[in-house]
């Protein structure tokens, strides 16, 4: 018999089919059914009418393609409808709450989206003449002098494009800057309680990674790190405030005690949302760090939009920092390429990406940054940790919280699976969400925590949201320490019932077969 | 053959200097549903306490530690093919792999049987 943790079989979701009625066409009201596009579509139709391509000499030396390419056609309204259909069985932030731990799934304010769309940011091409694109350079300074002033940092490369971009930006600073002086070492730190994509952005950037256990409360174990750090340790990688939705009251004491090894501090900073305006990580005594534009600065991610992951660096690495540079010339900007970069940045690893990063997330974070303000930013932070402390206490009595007892969290709050009854999974919780219209929350991560089940409310989500998906995962968590069968079966009222993830993750299908394969046109 | 067991949920049965090494029952059950295992090839020389193997399931990518330090011998290439085995027969079909031990003083501090029962009673 095969072992699954969850004590979820397929044949539960035919047991407990719900009692309504099957339609003819397979929807459900206004809930409509829709085919693959490979399904619906036909070789031989199409939306557009196109002329026949004039006749040229081919050098394709016999490679030609002569047989048709196998897409699907179809007509306008029915690729608008399909799409429209497919996005109605979506969830986004636009639609609900989205708990999702870890993620910082806040508004996105509809004023970026207009500042993105100017046609003097939004049509321009990265390889214009700089005198042409003056104002576009001058945002994307404005933007890295106020992470700058926000972190209390030295320097700000705004290139890399997403969070784990960023790392790799700050892990190849700290290796430029330990091989300048001559120093290989082999080893980064990553605690337990730091974002998954550490270790792999250490081992990426060839290092050996070495685990620090956390404490009971949730934090770093200070001890253990002192215990580890020697010549041998480049650096380490800490998330702060961290995955179990803990600020590392250490901070200072761990970064003293890395530097005085000769160690670098690289800071994971993807929940700078929980203490922007409060807190600036340069006091802390941070070499690098990342700020996730695309969490903290409210620019669209997760489908909605790619990411932005500018890093900010101390003195002591801003040497090392990635091309290219804007500087400011009187009241001019010009770039710093490699070209014009022995003069001013001799030290630098090089460059990460092709042009200047994600233009259109930095007129989004400029804008969200101006229309909040210093006191607007310094509000975001202490809304997001109070609403996230209203989730926790609300909770705390319903689901075991396993670090309740270590104080206030930040910006988001830690369950775990301990008092369900026996069979039911914070698998089966996050799936009763669904039926409940919630997206659900970040699950099995972060690993300190058996079953984890991990809320980041955010600062855009008023009290009324917050109760009514307190109230929901109260009935939910309710029916699973009841011992509820159906919920077992959940979603019971999803576009599609409960998948099986183990058989999709061991014999995956990657590519659509045609079932029965339509007669491709004749040319 | 002895059979002992690490607090990392590795269990090593050994015969003379040759050992075959796995994860427990406990370890597959906390995994969940096993979707694909990374053992090492013959010829590797693996050291105590060092990630050895890799297991990945539904919830989960984790490290195996080797439980001692020696060279691999074979690996079991049934998990390739059939990773559900991990779920099904921990302790038998579903080894990792076996190697020759370098220093079989390595396996005085590991848990027999009752030890490793009485520590995953205390977790």
């Amino acid at each position: 018999m095969s072992v699954n943790a969850s004590g979820w079989k397929p044949e539960m979701n035919a047991a407990n089919e719900s009692a309504a009625p099957a339609t003819f066409t397979g929807n459900k009201a206004l809930m409509l059914e829709e085919g693959l596009i490979f399904e619906i579509g036909a070789y031989d139709r199409t939306g557009v009418d196109l002329p026949e391509p004039p006749r040229v000499a081919s050098r394709l030396g016999g490679l030609e393609r002569n047989r048709p390419i196998g897409l699907p056609g179809l007509a306008e309204p029915e690729v608008v409808r399909h799409y429209t259909r497919l996005s109605r069985q979506n969830y986004g932030i636009d639609l609900g709450f989205f708990p999702l731990g870890s993620c910082t799934m806040k508004h996105n304010p509809r004023l970026n989206e207009k500042m993105a769309r100017l046609p003097g940011f939004a049509d321009i091409h990265p390889l214009q003449p700089v005198e042409t694109v003056q104002g576009a350079l001058g945002l994307i300074d404005l933007v890295g002098e106020w992470l700058i002033r926000l972190t209390g940092m030295t320097a700000v490369a705004m290139s890399p494009k997403a969070g784990a971009h960023g790392e790799l930006c700050g892990l190849l600073a700290i290796r430029a800057a330990l091989t300048a002086r001559g120093d290989a070492r082999k080893v980064i730190l990553v605690p337990e309680s730091a974002h998954g994509t550490n270790p792999a952005t250490a081992a990426f950037c060839g290092y050996a990674v070495e685990n620090i256990p956390a404490t009971t409360e949730g934090r770093v174990d200070l001890d253990a790190l002192k215990r580890r750090l020697g010549p041998d340790v480049a650096g380490v990688m800490i998330t702060n405030p961290n995955t179990c939705g803990l600020f590392e009251r250490d901070m200072i004491a761990i970064s003293e005690a890395v530097h005085a090894a000769g160690g670098l501090v690289y800071c994971d900073g993807a929940n700078f949302n929980a203490i922007v305006g409060r807190v600036r990580p340069g006091d802390l005594g941070i070499d690098a760090m990342h700020i996730n534009l695309h969490k903290t600065f409210s620019t669209p991610h997760g489908g909605g939009g790619p990411g932005s992951g500018p890093v900010v660096l101390s003195e002591a690495l801003a040497p090392y920092a990635p091309l290219p540079f804007i500087e400011k010339d009187g009241d001019r900007f010009r770039l710093v390429e490699e070209e014009t970069a022995g003069e001013h940045h001799a030290g630098s690893f090089g460059r990460m990406v092709a042009f200047h990063g994600q233009m259109g997330m930095f007129v989004r974070a400029a804008a969200y940054m101006l229309s909040h303000g210093a006191d607007g930013l310094r509000q975001v932070a202490e809304d997001a940790v109070l609403n996230a402390n209203y989730i926790l206490r609300s909770l705390e009595g319903v689901l075991e919280a396993p670090f309740a007892h270590s104080g206030p969290c930040m910006h988001e709050a830690l369950f775990s699976d301990d008092n369900l009854a026996e069979g039911f999974t914070t698998l089966d919780i996050a799936k009763g969400l669904i039926d409940e219209g919630f997206h659900p929350m970040t699950m099995y991560f972060p690993l300190v925590v058996h079953g984890a089940m991990l809320i980041e409310p955010t600062e855009t989500e008023s009290k009324a949201a917050l109760d009514q998906f307190i109230g929901a995962l109260k009935s939910v968590a309710e029916r699973a320490q009841a011992g509820d069968a159906a919920l077992k079966a959940a979603p019971m009222l999803a576009p599609r019932r409960r998948l099986d993830e183990t058989a999709a993750a061991r014999k995956p299908v990657l590519v659509y077969r045609d079932p029965a394969p339509l007669t491709q046109a004749a040319e | 053959m002895t059979l002992y067991f690490t607090r990392e949920h590795e269990w090593i049965s050994v015969e003379g200097d040759s050992a075959t090494v796995g994860i427990t029952d406990y370890a597959q059950a906390q995994l969940g549903d096993i979707v694909f295992v990374e053992v090492p090839p013959a010829g590797t020389a693996v050291d105590k306490g060092k990630e050895t193997a890799v297991v990945e399931s539904v919830k989960a990518a984790s490290d195996v530690y080797s439980p001692a330090s020696g060279t691999v011998t074979e690996a079991n290439e049934a998990l390739e093919a059939d990773p559900s085995l991990v779920n099904t027969a921990p302790e038998t079909d579903g080894w990792f792999f076996k190697l020759t031990l370098s220093d079989p003083s390595q396996l005085d501090g590991l848990l027999d049987e009752a030890g490793y029962k009485d520590f995953v009673a205390g977790l």
